[in-house]
């Protein structure tokens, strides 16, 4: 297996998911542009104008290039599972040199960056397995800013939807323009407190604009958007109509004991990409 | 109103900044997040390699690249201003800094601070890390590289119409923050 194709693949992955906004987002950015005035008009106006910029010169758009989270989906009969790890690794490692990234891990005990992005589950990776002969990689930069907002409530079952609803409200507020608002809120109901977290970045992976399947699902989804929306809080906490572009809700079956509620804030730069690599070792990036 | 203006500012073209109004700067800023605030907090103003007083505080944690043996300001936005509440009032005051440039605001323990020395904080969108990198004309210094790393470290960075920033808190106590 040529791994280092696939290692080419994966920096042009990087790149493109550091470099260029997803078109999903931009629209909603557009839209956001059209509706506001005054000082929200103007940070709209300066981030679209940023994203076109980054596009054009291939630098990342924001200097916080994040934690890089790689959902792998791997189908079981690709022939080379066992090297995808160290690959994964050591392109992270290439793209903090070439693109370049901005060495972000530090060691917890000591602080201590090592510059190059790698550590102690780092990068993260999440492993999915299913029959097939290609393999998915979808790569989620997050930076800080966003992800020190994310909450986890565990809610009495009694609170119900309502209690969900409010949850994810107060945690909105609380995080006000820190989080680099227009916000993408990815929401996990149910499971337990790790899936429930799990399953709100996962929700973010879904392009804006999009509903969930199941409607009463799609419905929460709509009335959570509606409902961060009346906050006011805005673009960049400056006051204004758009505070979210939109809110993707995941469900987990739960205990009858528990209702766990992750909510995972990403900033208006919701950064992905998403790359096939094909059984001959072959790979496109979308 | 829209000012362009020279760093640093006027003490009392500082003062007549309100909320609202837009501003683009031309000067020096020096960059500090969480581990230059905790270094500062505990240094005088003597025990500093650089003078805060000529430069505006900027609240960012680069990407930069060196190319030829210089240094290159790759993406350079704000970092979420609130992680500096803590410390904030004290290097106002000791430091003699008027103008801050951050994102996301800051409490009311700074909103006092910026009253009691005559100062401002202006925000930078979030995210604009090319945009704000286009108009950073060279880096002067870097100081504390080593032992913070490069997100951490002081950088000292010339920059020429560096902007839309948008006054969010004034020094007569208001803040565009305060509503929410």
């Amino acid at each position: 297996m040529d791994t280092k194709n696939i290692e080419e693949g994966l920096l042009r992955l990087i790149l493109k998911a550091e470099t260029e906004i997803p078109s999903d987002v931009i629209a909603a950015m557009k839209r956001a542009y059209l509706v506001e005035g005054g000082a929200a008009k103007m940070q709209l106006e300066a981030m679209l104008a940023n994203a076109e910029l980054a596009k054009k010169k291939r630098c990342p758009m924001c200097q916080d290039t994040g934690i890089l989270t790689f959902f792998v989906q791997v189908g079981t009969d690709y022939p080379a599972i066992g090297i995808l790890k160290e690959v994964i690794e050591h392109a992270v490692a290439r793209a903090t040199l070439e693109i370049p990234l901005r060495p972000n891990t530090v060691d917890p005990m000591t602080s201590k960056n090592h510059g190059d992005n790698l550590g102690s589950y780092m990068p993260h990776i999440l492993w999915d397995f299913e029959p097939g002969e290609s393999v998915h990689i979808v790569v989620l930069p997050k930076g800080s800013g966003s992800e020190n907002m994310s909450a986890l409530g565990m809610l009495s079952p009694s609170a119900g939807l309502e209690g969900v609803k409010q949850f994810v409200i107060e945690t909105v507020k609380k995080a006000g323009g820190r989080p680099c608002p227009p916000i993408v809120v990815g929401i996990g109901v149910g499971g337990s407190a790790d899936l429930a977290m799990n399953l709100g970045k996962r929700a973010l992976l879904r392009p804006v604009g999009t509903r969930h399947p199941e409607r009463l699902i799609a419905t929460l989804e709509e009335q959570l958007l509606d409902l961060i929306n009346k906050t006011g809080i805005g673009p960049m906490g400056l006051g204004g109509k758009v505070t979210a572009l939109d809110v993707h809700v995941e469900v987990a079956h739960r205990h009858p004991a528990s209702l766990p509620v992750g909510v995972v804030i990403q900033c208006w730069a919701d950064r992905r990409a998403h790359m096939i690599v094909h059984k001959d070792g072959s790979w496109e990036v979308k | 109103m829209e000012y362009h203006v020279s760093l640093p500012i006027p003490l009392e073209d500082i003062k007549k900044l309100r909320v609202n109004d837009v501003l683009y700067v031309t000067g020096s800023v020096f960059t500090a997040r969480d581990s230059a605030h905790v270094k500062m907090r505990g240094m005088k103003p003597k025990d500093l390699p650089f003078d805060p007083s000529a430069m505006a505080l900027y609240h960012c944690g680069p990407l930069m690249k060196k190319e030829n043996g210089r240094w290159i300001a790759v993406s350079a936005g704000p970092t979420t201003s609130s992680r500096m509440e803590e410390f904030e009032d004290i290097l106002l005051d000791r430091f003699d800094i008027h103008l801050i440039i951050g994102k996301g605001g800051m409490g009311e323990r700074t909103g006092k601070a910026l009253k009691k020395t005559g100062s401002v904080y202006a925000a930078f969108p979030g995210g604009a890390g090319v945009l704000a990198a286009e108009k950073i004309t060279g880096v002067s210094q870097v100081f504390w590289l080593e032992e913070l790393g490069m997100p951490e470290a002081v950088w000292i960075l010339e920059v020429k119409e560096f902007g839309p920033l948008v006054v969010a808190m004034d020094s007569l106590g208001q803040s565009l923050y305060r509503h929410l």
